[in-house]
């Protein structure tokens, strides 16, 4: 098939050819149901160079502990890592991944975030920030997006870490990283969607540099428990643009009713306060 | 019964075009169904999508086989689909072209829908909407009325424009 | 007042016209447009219910069992997968004795992910006590939807009801749609064994083999009464709005020689199938199961009986024809069609026909005969 399933703009495939060239061949996926599932193409055709296994929606996590258990029982080293969108990771997915990183599962999970349901049509995920209209939540998001790091974090993994599809070579770098570690590995990245943040399909890496510019996403990882925030982001944090830049080509926050552009800025003030504070302490 | 068959690419508003046209079609007294045929359903891939029109109910939900009419918004997707597939034989083109094609067997009109959107300023996300405007060239060919065409239009579209467009497409169409 | 709908949409509307108090759901293809139309009523002002966005299906239909035990209204829908994940606490409502009603757009089960029409999902769900209706068209899904409430609510049913349409061919597809003033077709709720802190009850606590089986009894208990209170439901429903459905809909069945037996669009279309086999002078008839759950009684003896199954139970054969043979006492051609969204046309259907073999199970589109 001589095209991509992927809708023009994708972030999430830009990022997984990053992924995949940072975890080398020895490397099975797990997917869940996710726009993954569709860009891998459609029977008998797959997209990718390893072994991918696509597994129900809620279960990823929980099959891929079961994988890695299985893999290292018989001597493999093979790289096991779950490419999950936000859904399968925040909301319906929260059990298993909870339960994988409890268990200390030797695995890299991957939460490509692109803020909604993206395969099934951009409906409201935990992921969505507050105020951003998705097609379940048309007048603007009441709710705050759920703090999955935080969740994550509290199961003291030996690594975790934040990136983005528009900053490859950190991603590059972060994915390389986790796999070193023995253990469950977390990497939550950004993955600007053109259809469901409607925004036009070439800008969808510019979109990803706005989100760190502005400070909306940070960059940076975790240690065992020691955290750095990346440079990009060390650099947006000193001279940060405007909140609005960010917003404003984004069709999913026109219009955006100003208590939750309130809310928006004040968690961003003290998601930059507390990571700064945070690393300043060690 | 009638049967129609839209070839479009996703996000062009082929599925919308077939919606409007049932919608026209109910409004001139007859039994319609509208429906998309799911395959790759990301921007930019071809799309298919279909009306049936009766005097009576409708009971048949398959793909159509053998089309009255074939309707292609985007003329590129003939690169990969062969639009005339099926086609019956005394059967139908239309065609969004400034220029004319010729299928052999065929009957052919063209309608330069691209271009009259454009000259509305009918445009979103950058794309122009064409299925407004096809609604204008199906009442020229005698599949729904024009006034049912103007009436589902106006019910689906405040913007004027939308209704403008298709009376211009309606005129513009070479019969 | 007529217009043109989607079955996705012609369920939101009805939806809207009963007004849930509280409405949990999940979306999952092709069921996504019944939660956003949803989504769209209640914020926009039409609809003045609570949309719980729940994060999974599990939890959608246990956020509605926990609304519905204090006596609101509730609704939710799915598909597929989603039922699937819900099977747990599918069980538990129709246990909880709780009048829910849920929309299943039928679709196929994976792996390989498939997201096109097949009735394996719902038809998993036969054992629970769940009351379930398959419809055919728009406005059926429309009708059924607002009959579903009234039935479930019945006094002698206090059972849940499904109303299923199958996945793209019905739910995308647009027919007209004549929309109805309720008025006060469907009556209050009372819902007796509510919570009511003034009147504190245990619920669903632990019973033991003495007592269990005693519940048990009552859901088919009610279940054999639904029968009655499905049919008061349908002729009021064809008194006050003119549309007459019933168990089943049958087509050209007086005198036929040949029954063919399908459930949802196919069973629509299998009419088709028999004008034409009737000009070809074979003396065939169609008759679409709508009901599933109570299995009604079907007089189906002296005829040849083609059953056409958009489901299957692996390891004993299509789950209607075994359903129907066991019920009806009778030998059938079972067909196996359309799993998957596979395309089965009326004149497939008229094949079927034309080449039956009594007894013998055919899977459409396998070329070996099983």
């Amino acid at each position: 098939m001589k095209c991509t399933s992927a809708c023009a703009g994708c972030s999430d495939s830009l990022a997984l050819r990053y992924v995949l060239k940072a975890a080398g061949p020895d490397t099975a996926l797990v997917i869940p149901a996710c726009c993954t599932s569709v860009i891998q193409g459609i029977y008998p055709n797959t997209a990718f160079n390893v072994p991918v296994y696509n597994v129900a929606f809620a279960a990823a996590a929980a099959c891929a502990s079961g994988m890695s258990n299985a893999f290292r029982s018989t001597g493999k080293k093979t790289n096991v890592i779950v490419y999950a969108g936000d859904g399968g990771t925040l909301d319906i997915g929260i059990q298993s991944l909870s339960g994988a990183f409890e268990r200390g599962t030797d695995f890299l999970y991957i939460c490509y975030d692109n803020e909604a349901y993206g395969n099934t049509g951009m409906q409201r995920s935990g992921g969505t920030p507050i105020g951003a209209r998705t097609t379940t939540t048309p007048g603007g998001k009441t709710d705050v997006k759920k703090d999955i790091d935080a969740i994550v974090a509290a199961h003291d993994p030996p690594y975790m870490a934040t990136a983005c599809a528009a900053y490859p070579q950190d991603l590059f770098k972060k994915v390389q990283k986790a796999l070193t570690f023995r253990g469950p590995t977390f990497i939550h990245l950004l993955a600007p969607c053109p259809p469901g943040w409607r925004f036009s399909t070439e800008k969808s890496v510019e979109m990803g540099k706005l989100a760190v510019k502005s400070g909306m996403w940070v960059l940076w990882e975790r240690e065992d428990g020691k955290l750095t925030i990346s440079a990009q982001s060390r650099a947006a944090i000193k001279k940060p643009i405007p909140l609005e830049e960010y917003l404003a080509p984004q069709g999913r926050f026109k219009g955006i009713d100003p208590k939750s552009l309130e809310t928006l800025k004040k968690r961003l003030e003290s998601n930059i306060r507390k990571l700064t504070q945070e690393e300043a302490r060690e | 019964m009638y049967e129609i068959r839209i070839h479009s690419r996703g996000g062009q508003g082929g599925v919308t075009a077939a919606h409007l046209l049932a919608l026209a079609a109910m409004h001139d007294g007859k039994y319609a169904t509208a429906c998309p045929f799911y395959g790759a359903e990301r921007r930019g891939a071809p799309i298919v999508s279909f009306v049936r029109i009766d005097d009576k109910s409708i009971r048949i939900y398959s793909q159509i086989k053998k089309p009255d009419l074939v309707v292609v918004l985007d003329a590129s997707v003939m690169d990969t689909v062969d639009v005339l597939q099926g086609l019956k034989t005394g059967g139908r083109v239309l065609i969004n072209s400034a220029h004319k094609y010729e299928f052999s067997g065929f009957s052919s009109c063209n309608v330069d829908l691209t271009g009259i959107a454009l000259k509305e300023n009918l445009i979103v996300a950058g794309a122009p909407i064409l299925n407004t405007p096809v609604l204008g060239a199906l009442a020229k060919m005698g599949i729904v009325s024009v006034d049912s065409a103007k009436k589902a239009i106006s019910e689906m579209f405040s913007d004027e424009r939308n209704v403008k467009a298709a009376e211009a497409a309606y005129k513009e169409m070479s019969a | 007042m007529k217009k043109i709908a989607t079955g996705n949409k012609a369920v939101a509307e009805a939806v809207k016209q009963v007004k849930p108090e509280v409405i949990a759901a999940y979306p999952i293809t092709p069921q996504t447009e019944i939660v956003e139309q949803i989504a769209e009523f209640v914020a926009g002002g039409e609809l003045n219910s609570r949309y719980i966005p729940v994060e999974s299906e599990h939890s959608a239909m246990a956020a509605c069992i926990g609304a519905s035990i204090t006596g609101v209204r509730t609704f939710t829908a799915t598909s597929s997968h989603g039922l699937l994940y819900m099977h747990e606490m599918t069980n538990w409502a129709a246990g909880a004795r709780l009048p829910i009603v849920m929309a299943n757009v039928n679709r196929s089960i994976g792996p390989g992910w498939n997201i096109w029409a097949e009735h394996t999902d719902a038809l998993q769900e036969r054992d629970t006590g769940w009351l379930q209706v398959y419809v055919s068209t728009v406005q059926e899904a429309y009708d059924a939807t607002l009959m579903a409430f009234r039935i479930a609510e019945h006094h002698d049913v206090l059972l849940p009801v499904m109303v299923n349409l199958d996945g793209f061919s019905l739910s995308h597809i647009m027919q007209p749609l004549d929309t109805v003033e309720l008025g006060d077709y469907i009556p209050p709720l009372h819902l007796k064994h509510a919570i009511d802190p003034k009147n504190p009850q245990g619920y669903g606590g632990l019973t033991g083999p003495d007592q269990h089986f005693k519940f048990r009894w009552e859901i088919e208990r009610s279940m054999r009464d639904s029968v009655k209170a499905i049919e008061q439901a349908e002729k009021d429903f064809a008194a006050r709005f003119g549309r007459k459905y019933g168990f089943t809909e049958q087509y050209r069945c007086e005198d036929a020689e040949i029954v063919v037996i399908a459930m949802g669009t196919l069973g629509k279309e299998a009419e088709v199938a028999i004008d034409n086999l009737r000009s070809e002078g074979i003396k065939a008839g169609s008759l679409r199961l709508r009901w599933l759950r109570p299995f009604p009684v079907l007089e189906l003896k002296g005829k040849d009986i083609v059953v056409i199954d958009r489901g299957y139970s692996f390891g004993f054969g299509g789950i209607l024809a075994n359903e129907i043979r066991a019920r009806c006492g009778v030998n059938v051609y079972s067909v196996i069609a359309g799993l998957g969204g596979q395309e089965v046309t009326y004149e497939d259907i008229a094949d079927f026909v034309r080449t039956r073999r009594i007894d013998e199970e055919f899977w459409f589109g396998v070329n070996d005969r099983v």
